[in-house]
């Protein structure tokens, strides 16, 4: 069972994520972004928290146009599975695999604190350690959380069951508390709290811990 | 041959720096003020042969994210 994390100039959750991953018992490999394949025969990708190339442009636009990310791309839409925390999630939506977009945050600042996050689906690999309705503890760290996605899409999401988690207390304004979002085969979870951040006792939670288990879990028995 | 593309947040999607801004010409006595979006301008220096319909394939692919943002391409 094998994870790729990939790293971007200006990640800085990549070891925390690869970290994640091992403790779950994953053999983890770091892709650079320049490079335009993966290595064979992975199961499932990281897309770190950080700033990828400084935010310019917008947060994940530089990074979402990288070699990697093509490859990226091409593993998901292949029924490949996927994790983008923080930038991570915003590279995943500008690339397209996942619908909407994180806008500045409402209050116009970066909140880093840990908070109140409601499961809002366990039909997913990732979720399916939790039950739907667990409230579980972990850290934002971000300026631009905001979930927005057109009325239609986050319809959409609603009736497809692809909210993974919501805020208990809306931090940042996201469009009906969105915090993350699965694709429409629920391989691919975009979020912008970071569970590789609540998985370990010296993090001062382990909350995130059953993510990456359902996640092996999941992947050793296929 | 010179571009000047301007791109906006779209109508209807929340702009808190441009709501921040208001408030402060507001405190600053501009009380006529209704409204305020901010958005950005990026200059783009071409080469012979370029067209228009390349500058709008730039927003389309990069410049913009026609999910949140409008754009508009001016040529100079």
């Amino acid at each position: 069972m094998k994870a790729a994390v990939v790293v971007f100039p200006g990640s800085n959750c990549d070891r925390d994520l690869a970290v994640a991953f091992e403790q779950a018992g994953f053999e983890v490999s770091m892709v650079w972004h320049k490079d335009s394949q993966l290595p064979e025969g992975v199961d499932i990708v990281g897309v770190p928290g950080g700033f990828s190339y400084g935010d310019y442009l917008r947060c994940g636009a530089i990074a979402a146009q990288s070699p990697i990310c093509k490859a990226v791309v091409a593993h998901a839409e292949r029924g490949g599975y996927a994790l983008g925390v923080c930038n991570g999630f915003q590279i995943l939506t500008e690339t397209g695999v996942l619908p909407g977009a994180l806008l500045r945050n409402a209050g116009l600042k970066y909140i880093c604190k840990t908070i109140a996050l409601s499961v809002a689906t366990s039909d997913s690999a990732f979720t399916q350690g939790y039950t739907a309705g667990d409230v579980i503890g972990v850290p934002i760290a971000h300026h631009d959380g905001n979930y927005y996605a057109d009325d239609a899409t986050v319809q959409a999401l609603k009736d497809q069951d692809r909210i993974a988690f919501t805020y208990v207390d809306n931090p940042n304004g996201s469009v009906a508390d969105i915090a993350g979002i699965l694709s429409e085969n629920r391989r691919v979870l975009g979020m912008m709290p970071h569970p590789e951040r609540a998985a370990d006792e010296g993090h001062g939670g382990t909350d995130g811990v059953a993510m990456f288990r359902a996640l092996s879990g999941l992947l050793t028995a296929a | 041959m010179k571009a000047r593309v301007h791109v906006m947040l779209k109508n209807g999607v929340l702009d808190p720096q441009g709501e921040a801004v208001r408030h402060a010409l507001g405190a600053l006595g501009f009380d006529k003020v209704e409204g305020v979006r901010q958005g950005k301008v990026i200059d783009l220096e071409l080469a012979e042969g370029a067209t228009e319909a390349d500058v709008t394939e730039m927003c389309e692919k990069l410049l913009a994210n026609t999910v949140i943002e409008s754009y508009s391409v001016e040529i100079q």
